[in-house]
C-alpha cells in the first residue's frame, strides 16, 4: 500500500459549514454533475457533507499508506500479503470511479501498486507451500489468524456504516461494504485453493443460486474496538507513526532552509 | 523553524507521456522548492515510464476560469455554430473534402 498521491483540494471554494441546501442552483448543478456520472473537480462548488466525507475518506487511505510504509514496512519478507493487498484491491479498483476527480485519478496510480504487491505475495506464498512442511503450517497458521480481520478491512456491515449509503448517494463510493466483501471472498476463495491453504471459516460455502459464496459473520465488536484505538499493536504503531515523523523533521527543515537560502539568493541577484 | 510541509507550497505537475504529445496536468505536490518539485513529480508520476518531459509550477501562478464549465465565460464559444463546418453542401462524389 506504499506511495499515497491525492489531488489537490481547493479548501476555499465550498458553502459554509450547515448551509447544505442553502444554495439551491449550485446545489442543483452539483446533483445533476453527480447524477450524469460526471467527476466533481477541485474548483467546483460541493456540499459541506461531501466535502466533509471526502476528507475523512482521504485522509483514512492516505494514512492507512503511510502505516503500510512504517510497521508495516518489515512485513514485506513474511507477509499475510495474499488477503490484505487483495482486499485493498477489492476496496481501491472501484475507487478508480470515484465522483472526486482527483480521487479517482490518484487512485488509478494506487493500483497499479497494488496490483503489483499482490502477485508478488502470491507468489510468495507460492513458493513457501512448496516447501517444507513447516513452512505450508506457517502459511496456514497466516492465513488462520488473517482471514477474519481480512473480511473487516472492508468495514462495519451496510446496516452499521452510517456513512455508507449517503456516500454511494454521492458515488464517492460506487460498492457498499457488503458488496466489496463479498466480492472479496469469492475472489479469494479460488486463490486459496489454488495455493493449497484451508479458510477458517465452516460456515463458507458456494451458494449455487446466488452465484456467490455464504460465508460467516466476523467478530463486529473486534472490529470495533480495532477502530477505537485497542488493537494489538495500536500503541506500537502510534509510536512508530510519532518517531518517523520526528527523525525525518530534520530532512524537513533543511529543505525548508535550502529553498530560503535558494530564494534570497535570486532576489539578491536580480537587485544587483 | 517550523518546517511542516504545509508551508511548502503547491505544486501543478504536467507529463508529456511521450514526444509529440503535450505536456497533461497528471496531478500536485507540496515540495520545498522547484528542484524538490521536480524529484518528487518524477519519483511520484513517472515511475512506470509514464513520461519524458515534467513541467512543474506553483500552483498559486495559475490563472484560471472560474469554478466550472457551465460559467458564462465560455458561452461565446458555444454560440458560434459556423465554427463546425458541418453545414455546407457538399455532393457526395467529391473526393477529399
Amino acid at each position: 500500500m506504499v506511495g499515497w498521491e491525492v489531488g489537490r483540494m481547493d479548501t476555499t471554494r465550498s458553502s459554509p459549514v450547515g448551509t447544505d441546501g442553502a444554495e439551491p442552483d449550485l446545489q442543483q448543478h452539483f446533483d445533476a454533475t453527480i447524477a450524469r456520472d460526471q467527476r466533481i473537480e477541485p474548483r467546483d462548488w460541493m456540499p459541506e457533507g461531501y466535502r466533509k466525507t471526502l476528507i475523512r475518506q482521504i485522509a483514512q487511505h492516505a494514512h492507512s499508506e503511510i502505516i503500510g510504509m512504517q510497521p508495516e514496512g518489515e512485513w514485506i519478507t513474511r507477509a499475510p500479503s495474499l488477503f490484505v493487498d487483495g482486499a485493498a484491491i477489492c476496496n481501491q479498483v472501484p475507487l478508480c470511479r470515484s465522483s472526486y476527480g482527483p480521487y479517482a485519478r490518484a487512485m488509478v496510480r494506487i493500483c497499479k501498486e497494488e496490483s503489483f504487491h499482490q502477485r508478488q505475495g502470491y507468489e510468495l506464498l507460492m513458493t513457501m507451500m512448496r516447501g517444507t512442511q513447516k513452512q505450508r503450517e506457517m502459511v496456514q497458521d497466516a492465513v488462520n489468524r488473517w482471514w477474519w480481520p481480512s473480511l473487516m478491512m472492508f468495514g462495519p456491515p451496510d446496516d452499521a456504516s452510517p456513512n455508507s449509503a449517503q456516500s454511494m448517494a454521492w458515488k464517492i463510493k460506487r460498492h457498499s461494504n457488503d458488496e466489496l466483501r463479498r466480492r472479496f471472498v469469492d475472489m479469494t476463495v479460488p486463490q486459496a485453493e489454488k495455493l493449497g491453504v484451508t479458510l477458517p471459516d465452516p460456515e463458507l460455502r458456494w451458494n449455487e443460486e446466488l452465484g456467490h459464496h455464504d460465508f460467516g459473520t466476523p467478530d463486529w465488536d473486534e472490529l470495533m474496538r480495532v477502530i477505537k484505538g485497542d488493537g494489538p499493536c495500536n500503541d506500537q504503531r502510534m509510536e512508530r507513526r510519532r518517531t518517523a515523523h520526528e527523525e525525518g523533521s530534520w530532512v524537513r527543515e533543511a529543505a525548508t532552509a535550502h529553498a530560503a537560502k535558494q530564494a534570497a539568493r535570486e532576489r539578491k541577484g536580480a537587485v544587483a | 523553524m517550523t518546517a511542516d510541509k504545509q508551508d511548502w507550497p503547491l505544486y501543478e505537475v504536467f507529463v508529456r507521456g511521450k514526444r509529440g504529445l503535450n505536456h497533461v496536468h497528471v496531478g500536485s505536490l507540496h515540495a520545498a522548492d522547484d528542484r524538490m518539485a521536480l524529484t518528487h513529480a518524477r519519483d511520484l508520476y513517472t515511475r512506470r515510464n509514464e513520461g519524458v518531459s515534467i513541467w512543474v509550477v506553483r500552483s498559486e501562478h495559475i490563472a484560471a476560469s472560474t469554478r466550472d464549465e457551465k460559467d458564462p465565460f465560455f458561452e461565446p464559444s458555444a454560440d458560434k455554430v459556423y465554427r463546425h463546418p458541418t453545414f455546407y453542401d457538399i455532393p457526395d462524389d467529391v473526393p477529399h473534402i
